[in-house]
């Protein structure tokens, strides 16, 4: 399943880029983009444990940069 | 400003005063004698304006992230402080977060420009029910549903028009400024503005499938697609923070031992290391280029559907046509009138439009629009029409033929046959040949420009594909100046000689195909870059196409090439710029000369520049 999601806060660049490798290592994500200009988080997952998955990608986003905040 | 930015603004005035009065005390010597006391006097200012970055730092390195530039900034100004240079070190972080102001104040700026001029989502929908207008959501309208569109809004779905007339703007899905007029079952596209009529709409498909959530999807999708210089900056960042911290360490610890010359003043130069191991001026600019480039290009009508393509384009030496609804309208048109002795062209164009006034094929419509004039039907009688052969009718008394010359030799009249390309219709009166008037289809507009165009901006061969017959083709392509033709092509033919072409490509050269998309979908996806005709083509080939053309300018193909190139100078530019600035300043640093305000600027000052550099890239419209 491809999703987006918006990024709030999201103030760095070089963040962004860092938070995308993180991401697309993340266990059941097929491929993941973060766009520092539109301030969006693209993502493919496993349809069957998305919600789970989810999960993970916040609290990655939250350990890459503690003032983003990931809208569902 | 956002909240935040104002918020910063005000941390960075009274730091900024603190600071100045301390710096004014420390040079008269009003300040107490005590370092300790200086010190925590320094810190003042230094946590206001600092505090946050220090706090992100803590989390950070308890998430095990240790090359996050928080953390860097935070040990390069303690480190400051270890060598008592207190003023500096609250200076630094000053100017770091008066950097980082100016940075999230510019990529704010440059990102509202783009999405307002990708402002083409509608907001909302006006449904009638029970005579009264009621506003929706456009996602909850279903197909088939009549919707209102006042005077100056958009258009929210695609539909057909009931009601009403108007002029439509459709700049900003097309890049054309004269407004299109529409009246009673004309097809409306979403996401062009209404002028001063009220239109009633039934709509024709769902907002996820109407042309402003398509084009939405492609512009937002762009930025996913990265370009070489991108992905090539982005591995760059990865190594770029841990070297420079590596180096920084190694600054401070084998220079002192070998060298000598003092643990803290090494220290110091290793500090001014840190400040600037962010690579955030090129992770910013690059992709903030690509972005500006791509809005440039949607400005005109131009779909560029990633940052690759819009690279590729620079490249491109080659560029394939497929002739009808590329370079001809597939419209047909009088292009030349042969009459017989002792009649005039003006006789034989009147004879034949009024011959074949009543009449609705193509051809006859093509001659009545080359007469121009108003028909006055009272002077025609008995009109006849025979499927695959012509007209047979009474014009002023006297009887008319036109028609093929198959009709001609039916009727026992000897004709002049023409040779030349096209249909040839040819007209006889009371049984005596009268002339011929030649139609063929008709090139587009600017056609011709646009081949020179391109020319000149370095594609070496334009080639034209079509099915049509080897004469008509080889007479295009003379008269737009194609450098190779291929003709009498089935579909299959056109992906073998497009592969043919493809390998005869050198090097980084790349090849282009422009078509309508009628049975070329395969073909556009072969080609290195796709072109494909918006207004005309099917959806199949927009889905393809890498580049849509929204109003099927091939003119615009030549704008194309120049925004690609102007956006990687740009780029370009940028990366130069940035990497050659930051490794001045490395060396400076590690000699001692270059103090920590000059990372500073190496820092925040570099990527501020970059992206106003890279903002030019927006503002270009190809001329």
């Amino acid at each position: 399943m491809k999703k987006k999601f918006k990024l709030e806060d999201l103030d760095c660049a070089n963040c962004a880029a860092k938070m995308e490798e993180a991401i697309k290592k993340l266990d059941g994500v097929n491929d993941a983009t973060v766009s520092f200009l539109a301030q969006k988080l693209t993502i493919e997952a496993d349809d069957a444990r998305f919600d789970e998955i989810m999960k993970n990608v916040q609290s990655t986003i939250a350990k890459v940069e503690p003032d983003c905040r990931l809208v569902m | 400003m956002t909240q935040k930015q104002k918020k910063m603004l005000y941390r960075i005035i009274i730091s900024f005063v603190l600071l100045a009065a301390l710096m004014i005390g420390e040079h008269t010597g009003f300040l107490p004698e005590n370092i300790w006391l200086q010190m925590v006097l320094f810190l003042i200012p230094y946590l206001i304006i600092g505090y946050d970055i220090i706090i992100k730092a803590a989390k950070n390195i308890k998430n095990g992230q240790v090359f996050d530039e928080n953390f860097l900034m935070m040990i390069a100004t303690f480190g400051a402080f270890g060598a008592q240079e207190f003023s500096e070190a609250a200076a630094v972080m000053l100017f770091y977060q008066v950097g980082e102001l100016f940075q999230s104040y510019a990529v704010g700026k440059s990102r509202q420009s783009i999405s307002d001029m990708m402002d083409i989502c509608p907001e909302y929908a006006n449904i009638e029910e029970n005579g009264a207008l009621t506003q929706v959501d456009p996602d909850d309208v279903e197909v088939g549903s009549i919707i209102v569109v006042k005077p100056g809004e958009k258009v929210p779905l695609d539909g057909v028009v009931m009601e009403g007339d108007s002029l439509l703007n459709t700049a900003a899905l097309t890049g054309e400024s004269v407004p299109r007029r529409v009246c009673v079952n004309d097809e409306v596209y979403s996401g062009c503005v209404n002028g001063s009529g009220t239109l009633k709409i039934r709509t024709t498909k769902e907002y996820d499938d109407s042309t402003v959530a398509k084009i939405l999807e492609l512009v937002e999708n762009a930025s996913s697609k990265k370009a070489k210089v991108e992905n090539f900056i982005t591995k760059f960042a990865r190594y770029y923070t841990p070297i420079v911290t590596v180096a920084a360490v190694l600054l401070a610890l084998i220079p002192p031992l070998v060298l000598g010359g003092g643990w803290i003043n090494w220290m110091h130069r290793a500090c001014t290391f840190l400040v600037i191991s962010c690579p955030c001026a090129l992770v910013i600019s690059v992709p903030l280029g690509f972005f500006g480039g791509i809005g440039a290009a949607s400005r005109l009508g131009v779909l560029v559907k990633g940052g690759n393509y819009l690279e590729a384009v620079s490249e491109m030496t080659t560029i394939v046509f497929d002739k009808t609804g590329t370079l001809t309208k597939g419209e047909f048109k009088v292009s030349k009138l042969i009459p017989a002795d002792g009649i005039t062209d003006g006789q034989l164009l009147e004879t034949a439009a009024l011959a074949e006034g009543y009449s609705n094929h193509p051809i006859a419509a093509s001659i009545r629009a080359a007469y121009q004039k108003d028909l006055d039907m009272e002077r025609v009688e008995n009109a006849s029409e025979t499927a695959g052969h012509g007209i047979t009718a009474l014009v002023d008394g006297r009887e008319v033929l036109i028609g093929n010359e198959k009709l001609m030799k039916n009727s026992g009249i000897s004709i002049t046959s023409c040779s030349d390309i096209g249909t040839v219709c040819y007209v006889a009166v009371d049984k005596k040949y009268a002339g011929a008037i030649l139609i063929t289809d008709t090139i587009k507009d600017g056609v011709k420009d646009a081949i020179g165009a391109m020319k000149k901006v370095g594609v070496k061969k334009c080639v034209m594909l079509t099915g049509d017959r080897e004469e008509t083709a080889q007479a295009v392509a003379e008269e737009l100046g194609i450098d190779e033709v291929h003709a009498e092509l089935l579909p299959t033919d056109k992906v073998s000689i497009l592969e043919k072409l493809l390998d005869e490509q050198h090097g980084k050269e790349k090849l282009a195909f422009a078509g309508d998309g009628i049975n070329d979908a395969p073909v556009l996806t072969r080609a290195d870059i796709g072109f494909a005709m918006g207004s005309m083509g099917s959806d199949a080939a927009i889905e393809a196409a890498d580049i849509v053309l929204m109003d099927d300018d091939v003119r615009k193909i030549a704008k194309v090439v120049k925004i690609s190139r102007r956006t990687l100078t740009i780029v370009k530019q940028n990366i130069v710029f940035a990497l050659s600035v930051k490794a001045i300043v490395l060396i400076l640093g590690a000699l001692g000369i270059a103090s920590m305000w000059a990372a500073v600027f190496a820092d925040v000052g570099v990527a501020v520049l970059a992206i106003i550099n890279s903002m030019r890239t927006l503002s270009y419209s190809g001329k």
